[in-house]
């Protein structure tokens, strides 16, 4: 990337694979298995986080000598909350379509633990512009993860991508596609605990592939 | 040395600063988005009504309303009459669509109110409609929708909304799947009782041949949301009865 250095291009692609704030870190884990049971929620979550993110650590790396040390986790709070909630208003006044599907998402974004970890542990160290990379690192990290569990979720367990019905027609005596040859979709792939277990499955793959990230 | 920011009064001031700066920023969006909030949220209650009465742009298997700069002329066209149902008067109300059915759902709860029920007639290819909204409680949050009727208390449409049910569960109940399901539904039984609509799991009738066993078949997973069309189409719609009533014997 030649627009950026190779410390800072580190901050974004770190975060994608070797430092995953989902897999590694094990962070942001209850809204990944709250909101996957749909492709689509998963990619506006992941755009949603991105977006919170992103601005959220810019801002609170502009205040970072300013902020007193004893409050900071309120004063990060705040910002998150009042971002949240702004983008929720603008959402609602210019395209409220959206913001009706996003609504549900707006608390999660407040309480994802992605979100405070990078304020706490980048953001209040470091410059506004890495720190807006380590934002838009993180959360695309926190995307990718959210996004893949999202496509297995709702492809297993209602047969449809982005709600369109990819693999035939269930509804029984109008059988189509791997319907028709007796396939089922797997109910259980819409309850939260499969989301658990296909996240558990991504850390395996990544492990076993990367002999870095094992621990003894 | 201690640091300037570690001191008491400057966390205090601080926290002061901050209220006031984010407390009146929020403010000031929310009063100077609310004209534009409120626009799109009245247009939308058009857009629900109409679709549940079958003025909709759907498409496949999805479910998509009338476009907003289309909505309002189309619901002059479509709705020839809106009622308010108010004991055993009924009145004429044009802005009876704006009756905020949540409200007037709380109010009731006190003794001696008598509650106001919309209920809006519109015609279309020759039938009429009569369309009423219902409100309840899903698994987490609020859910509502609209209901049309024809004079026999039949389901002819009905449209499905929620504020915060689970994505791929509960929120499924405003799929076209789940809300089709309900046309041709009876919501009396075959003496003339009001029954109302059970979301029945497991009640072998999965393509909902059967329209008058008061049942549709439930989504898997929203058990609860399920539950909540149950209960709000049985304590909403079960208001109007007498209205119906009156329509049959004159």
């Amino acid at each position: 990337m030649g627009l950026l250095s190779k410390k800072d291009s580190k901050l974004i692609l770190d975060p994608l694979a070797d430092d995953n704030p989902i897999t590694i870190q094990v962070l942001g884990i209850c809204s990944a298995l709250a909101i996957t049971a749909e492709l689509k929620a998963s990619i506006v979550m992941a755009i949603s986080v991105l977006f919170v993110l992103g601005i959220g650590n810019v801002v609170i790396s502009l205040m970072r000598n300013i902020i007193p040390s004893k409050i900071r986790i309120i004063v990060q709070l705040v910002v998150v909350a009042a971002l949240v909630i702004i983008v929720d208003l603008v959402l609602k006044a210019f395209a409220y379509e959206l913001s009706k599907t996003l609504s549900v998402f707006v608390g999660l974004i407040i309480t994802n633990c992605i979100i405070m970890g990078r304020f706490e542990a980048f953001a209040l160290a470091n410059s506004p512009w890495r720190s807006f990379l380590d934002g838009i690192g993180n959360a695309a990290g926190y995307g990718v993860i959210l996004i893949i569990v999202g496509f297995f979720r709702e492809l297993l367990g209602s047969g449809t991508l982005l709600g369109f019905p990819v693999l035939g027609n269930p509804i029984p005596g109008e059988l189509s596609g791997l319907y028709a040859l007796g396939y089922e979709n797997n109910g259980f792939m819409l309850l939260s605990p499969m989301a658990l277990i296909v996240v558990g499955i991504i850390i395996w793959i990544q492990r076993s592939r990367n002999k870095a990230l094992i621990e003894d | 040395m201690e640091k300037r920011t570690d001191k008491n009064s400057y966390t205090i001031l601080f926290a002061i600063g901050m209220v006031i700066v984010v407390g009146s920023l929020l403010a000031f969006a929310a009063s100077s988005l609310k004209p534009n909030i409120d626009e799109n949220e009245r247009l939308e209650k058009q857009q629900n009504i109409l679709y549940a009465m079958g003025v909709n742009d759907n498409e496949g298997t999805s479910a998509n309303f009338v476009s907003t700069d289309k909505a309002p002329k189309l619901f002059k066209k479509y709705i020839k009459k809106q009622l308010v149902i108010h004991g055993e008067k009924t009145a004429e109300d044009t802005l009876a669509y704006l009756i905020d059915v949540k409200k007037e759902k709380t109010l009731a709860k006190e003794a001696g109110y008598n509650r106001r029920l919309p209920l809006f007639v519109g015609e279309k290819e020759g039938k009429t409609f009569y369309i009423a909204p219902i409100r309840g409680k899903g698994l987490w949050d609020a859910i509502w929708g609209y209901v049309a009727l024809d004079k026999d208390m039949v389901v002819q449409g009905a449209y499905f909304d929620h504020k915060g049910e689970t994505p791929g569960l509960g929120a499924n109940i405003k799929q076209r799947f789940f809300m089709d399901d309900f046309i041709g539904e009876h919501l009396l039984d075959a003496s003339g009782n009001f029954k109302g609509i059970t979301v029945a799991k497991g009640n072998a009738d999965p393509k909902n041949n059967d329209k008058t066993d008061n049942e549709v078949d439930a989504i898997a997973g929203a058990t609860i949301t399920g539950d909540g069309v149950t209960a709000m189409i049985k304590s909403d719609l079960k208001l109007y009865v007498p209205y119906f009533n009156n329509l049959k014997n004159n």
